[in-house]
C-alpha cells in the first residue's frame, strides 16, 4: 500500500524526464567512475524523499553527481569528498552516518543487544544445566541423613 | 442511501466493538460464562457491520457514485471493474477501512474456530481484538471518514493514480494487511494468557496456526511489493531500505522469531515468557508500521497523506496497546511458570539462537528507521540513516543466522548431538563448498561476496535436503519404503525444509545481484550496445497512443552471440487527465535472469538515452519467497495444526490428551 502510494509522491516530486546517472556524466577512467558510483550511492539526494543521488532524477542530484566526479578527477580522496559535502550540506547528506557521539547508540545498539542477549542466554542455559545436578543444600542433606539413619535399623 | 447505511454500520460497529471489549473481559475476570459467552456473538456482529460498511463503499466505487468524496478523488467511470474494486484501498481512508475489516475478520474467524478453546481464554482474546478494532474504528470515524459526501457532485471522478493502476494494487495491499493485522491474533492471545494467568503447550497450539497464517501473507505481501517496486519504479532496484519497507520488514523479522518460538512452546512447553513477549512485540511493530506510514513523521519515497491529526491519533492507539501490552507483561509474566528444561546444544537451544539473531536484526532495522527522528527531537541534529547502515548491520546478522540454520534443523529436541549432526551435514557442507569454489573459479576476478553468498544459499538448500533424507532413508530400505516414509513424514517437517530451502534460494538470488551488469548509453538506430551476455540494438523509436495515455516507445532487438532473442520495449508514458509521466520498464526473462530496459529520454534527433541491466538469477529472490510461503502453507496443512483449528477440537480434554502424546 505505502509503497505504491509512495510511488505517486515520488513521481510527483521527481517528475522530470531524466533518470539517475546519465550517459554524459560517466567518467572515462573506469576506476574513478566505480569510486564515484560507490560514493554517490552513499550520499543523500537532499531534495528527494529518501534516495541516494545515484538513484535520483532530481536536477540537484545530477549537480552533486557531477561535483563528486569533478572532485575525484581533481585527485581528492573519498573522505575528502565526503568532508567537503558535509561542510557544505551537513551530516544529513551522508546515508551512512559517521561514527560520532551522536551516532554512538545507532551503531552500537544492535551489536550491544546481540552481546547482552547472548550473554543472558548463556547464563540462563548454564543455570538450567546446573540446576539439574544441583547439590542438596545443608538442610536437605541433614534431612536425607536422618532418613537414611532412621531406615538403617530396619534394614540392618 | 447505501453510503449512509455504510456509515451507519461503521458507527454501529464501533458500538459493538466496545461491547465486545468490555463484557467478555468482565466475564473472563469474574468467571461468568454467560458474559464471557458474549464474546463470540459480538465478534460476529462487529464483523458483519464492518463488512456492510466495506461493501457499501465498494458499491459506491462500482457504481461510480461521485457524490462520495473518496470515490470522486480516486475513481473514474471508465475504469475497469478490477480497478474500481481495488480503488477502494488505493487511498488512506479506504485502506484503513480494509485494515479494520481484516482485523474483525480475524476476530470472527477466531470466534468461529475457537470452540475448543477454554472459554475464559477465548473471551479475553476476542475482547482484546474488540479493543483494537474499536480504537481503529474511532480513528476512521473521527479523522478519516471514507463516506463523506460532496456538496457539489462532479460529473466525473479524478481517476485512479496511473501508477496504482496495476494488478499489483489488487494483490499487494490485502496480502500485506492480512499479514500485519494477522499478528494481532497472537497479540490478543498473549494478552489473554496474561489475564488468564495460564499458558501452556495447548495455548501455543491454538496460537501457532494464526501466526503461521499471518506470516505466510506477510511474506507474500513483502515479496509482491518488492517485485512491484522493481518493475514500476524503473530503476531496477528491488529493496530500498525505505522506512515504509522497513515498517513491513520489522514485523516479518519479529514474526519469524515468534513462529519459531511457538514451535518450542508447543513441542516442549519451554520459552513461555519469551513467546508471550514476542507476540506483543510483533504486533507492536505492525502498529508502529501503520503509524510510520499513516502519520508521515518519516520521510520516505513511499509516504503520503501526511496529516498531523491522524498521526497523533495513531500515536495514541500505539501507546495504548504497546504500553498496555508491555505493562501487563511486566506485571503478570513473573507469575508464569517456566517449563521444559533443555541443554544448550539442542533444537530448543538452536531456536533460541535463531530468536536472538532475528530479534536483533529487527531491532537494528527499528533503530535505523527511528534514529534520525529521535536524534532530531533530542538535540536538533539532522542525520540520515540509509541503505549502507542497514546492510552493514542486518547482513552480518543474517549470514551468521543462516549458517547455523542447517544445524538447528537437524538437532534433536532436549539434548542434541553436535558431532553426529556435523557428520550428517558433512555432505551438505561439501556440496556448498564445492558450489562456492566452482563459482569462484568461473567468475574469477568478479565480486567476492557473490560466490560466498551463493555457497550460503546452497548450504541452506543442501541442509534441508539432508534433514529430509536422514528422516526417510535408512540403509537397506527399498526405494518404495523410503518413498512411503517420505510421504508419512509430518507435513510440518516438509514445511520447515521447504521454507529453509526457499530462504536459500532467495539468498542465491540476492547474492547474484553482485554479478549484475549495467549499461548506460545514448544510442542511434542499429547501434549495438552490450549488456552482459547480450547485445541490444535500437530497432525503432516511435510515438503511440494507448487507452488513457500516450507514450514514446523505444524498441530494441536482443541478440545473444549470433542468435536473435526477441524484442524488448520500454517507454515514457504520459497519462492523460493527470498528465503524469511514468517510465515503463521493459523486462524480459531469460532462464532465471532478467534483461531490464529503462528509457531515459528519446532525443529529438531520434537517438535514445537508455539504461539496460542484465540481472542474472534475479527471479530467485521472489521465487524463494514464494517457496518460503509454500513451506508455511505446508506446515499449516499439518494434521496437528489442523486439529487445533478444526471443530473436532471442541472437547478440550481431547486436545490436551493429544498435546501430551
Amino acid at each position: 500500500m505505502k509503497r505504491l502510494l509512495g510511488l505517486v509522491i515520488m513521481m510527483l516530486v521527481a517528475a522530470t524526464p531524466l533518470l539517475a546517472v546519465e550517459p554524459d556524466e560517466i567518467l572515462k577512467d573506469p576506476r574513478l567512475e566505480e569510486r564515484a558510483r560507490t560514493l554517490s550511492s552513499e550520499l543523500r539526494c537532499l531534495v528527494c524523499q529518501n534516495q541516494s543521488i545515484d538513484d535520483s532524477h532530481a536536477p540537484l542530484a545530477r549537480d552533486l553527481r557531477v561535483l563528486v566526479r569533478q572532485k575525484l578527477v581533481a585527485g581528492d580522496s573519498d573522505d575528502a569528498v565526503r568532508a567537503f559535502l558535509v561542510d557544505r550540506y551537513g551530516e544529513f547528506i551522508l546515508l551512512k552516518p559517521r561514527f560520532s557521539f551522536d551516532t554512538l547508540a545507532l551503531w552500537l545498539s544492535p551489536f550491544a543487544l546481540l552481546i547482552v542477549g547472548g550473554g543472558m542466554l548463556l547464563r540462563t542455559s548454564r543455570r538450567a544445566t546446573l540446576s539439574k545436578v544441583e547439590a542438596l543444600d545443608r538442610a536437605e542433606q541433614a534431612r536425607l541423613n536422618e532418613l537414611l539413619k532412621a531406615k538403617d535399623p530396619s534394614v540392618g | 442511501m447505501m453510503v449512509e447505511l455504510g456509515h451507519f454500520a461503521l458507527i454501529m460497529a464501533f458500538a459493538t466493538a466496545l461491547i465486545q471489549t468490555v463484557i467478555p473481559m468482565w466475564g473472563a475476570i469474574a468467571r461468568d460464562p454467560g458474559l464471557a459467552g458474549m464474546a463470540r456473538y459480538s465478534a460476529f456482529v462487529t464483523f458483519a457491520l464492518v463488512l456492510i460498511a466495506y461493501l457499501a463503499l465498494t458499491f459506491a466505487y462500482i457504481g461510480s457514485d461521485f457524490s462520495v468524496a473518496n470515490v470522486a478523488m480516486n475513481s473514474h467511470s471508465t475504469k475497469p471493474l478490477m480497478y474500481k474494486i481495488s480503488g477502494v484501498w488505493s487511498n488512506h481512508e479506504g485502506s484503513m477501512l480494509l485494515w479494520v475489516m481484516i482485523l474483525v475478520l480475524f476476530a470472527a474467524l477466531v470466534a468461529l474456530r475457537g470452540g475448543g478453546m477454554p472459554e475464559r481464554l477465548l473471551a479475553s482474546v476476542l475482547s482484546v481484538q474488540g479493543a483494537i478494532a474499536g480504537a481503529f474504528l474511532l480513528f476512521i470515524l473521527l479523522t478519516s471518514n471514507p463516506f463523506a459526501r460532496l456538496a457539489d457532485v462532479p460529473l466525473e471522478g479524478q481517476g485512479l493514480n496511473p501508477i496504482l493502476e496495476d494488478p499489483g494494487l489488487a494483490i499487494h495491499p490485502p496480502m500485506l494487511y492480512l499479514g500485519y493485522v494477522g499478528f494481532s491474533v497472537a497479540f490478543s492471545f498473549a494478552v489473554g494468557a496474561l489475564v488468564h494467568g495460564r499458558i501452556d503447550a495447548v495455548w501455543a497450539r491454538f496460537v501457532r496456526p494464526w501466526t503461521l497464517l499471518a506470516w505466510i501473507f506477510l511474506t507474500l505481501g513483502i515479496a509482491m511489493g518488492s517485485y512491484w517496486a522493481y518493475y514500476e519504479l524503473g530503476w531496477g532496484g528491488w529493496w530500498f531500505w525505505d522506512p515504509v519497507e522497513n515498517a513491513s520488514l520489522m514485523p516479518w523479522l519479529m514474526g519469524t522469531a515468534l513462529l519459531h518460538s511457538t514451535v518450542v512452546m508447543e513441542k516442549r512447553d519451554a520459552l513461555k515468557v519469551w513467546t508471550i513477549l514476542l507476540s506483543i512485540l510483533t504486533f507492536s511493530l505492525s502498529l508502529l508500521g501503520t503509524f510510520l506510514v499513516r502519520s508521515g513523521v518519516i520521510t520516505s519515497v513511499h509516504s503520503f497523506a501526511s496529516d498531523p491529526a491522524r498521526g497523533v491519533f495513531i500515536l495514541g492507539i500505539l501507546t495504548l496497546f504497546i504500553g498496555g501490552g508491555l505493562s501487563l507483561f511486566a506485571w503478570r509474566a513473573p507469575s508464569l511458570k517456566q517449563g521444559g528444561l533443555f541443554a544448550p546444544v539442542s533444537r530448543e537451544g538452536a531456536l533460541v539462537v535463531n530468536n536472538l539473531f532475528l530479534a536483533t536484526s529487527a531491532v537494528a532495522v527499528l533503530v535505523g528507521t527511528l534514529y534520525p527522528l529521535v536524534l532530531e527531537t533530542l538535540n536538533g541534529s539532522k542525520i540520515s540513516v540509509g541503505a549502507p547502515y542497514f546492510n552493514l548491520t542486518t547482513v552480518p546478522l543474517f549470514v551468521c543466522l543462516l549458517m547455523l540454520v542447517p544445524f538447528g534443523q537437524s538437532l534433536a529436541w532436549k539434548r542434541g548431538d553436535l558431532m553426529g549432526v556435523s557428520q550428517r551435514l558433512l555432505a551438505a557442507f561439501g556440496i556448498a563448498l564445492l558450489a562456492m569454489m566452482a563459482t569462484f573459479a568461473i567468475t574469477r576476478g568478479g565480486p567476492v561476496a557473490a560466490p560466498l553468498g551463493l555457497g550460503l544459499g546452497v548450504w541452506l538448500i543442501a541442509g534441508s535436503a539432508t534433514d529430509m533424507i536422514t528422516r526417510c532413508y535408512r540403509r537397506g530400505l527399498s526405494v518404495s519404503a523410503v518413498f512411503e516414509r517420505a510421504l508419512g513424514l509430518p507435513r510440518s517437517a516438509w514445511g520447515t525444509a521447504l521454507a529453509h530451502a526457499g530462504m536459500g534460494i532467495t539468498v542465491i538470488g540476492i547474492s547474484a545481484t553482485a554479478w549484475g551488469v549495467e549499461s548506460l548509453a545514448v544510442v542511434g538506430k542499429h547501434q549495438p550496445l552490450s549488456v552482459g551476455p547480450y547485445t541490444v540494438s535500437l530497432e525503432q523509436a516511435f510515438k503511440r497512443k494507448g487507452e488513457g495515455f500516450r507514450e514514446d516507445v523505444a524498441q530494441f532487438s536482443v541478440m545473444e552471440g549470433a542468435d536473435a532473442r526477441g524484442l524488448i520495449e520500454t517507454s515514457k508514458r504520459v497519462h492523460t487527465g493527470r498528465e503524469m509521466p511514468t517510465t515503463e520498464a521493459g523486462i524480459v526473462t531469460y532462464g532465471l535472469g532478467q534483461l531490464y530496459a529503462s528509457v531515459n529520454e528519446i532525443l529529438p534527433d531520434g537517438r535514445v538515452s537508455i539504461r539496460f541491466y542484465w540481472k542474472p538469477l534475479v527471479t530467485l529472490i521472489w521465487g524463494g519467497a514464494l517457496i518460503m510461503a509454500l513451506g508455511g502453507a505446508m506446515s499449516l496443512a499439518d494434521r496437528r495444526v489442523r486439529i487445533a483449528l478444526s471443530a473436532k477440537a471442541k472437547r478440550p480434554s481431547a486436545v490436551k490428551a493429544e498435546a501430551k502424546a
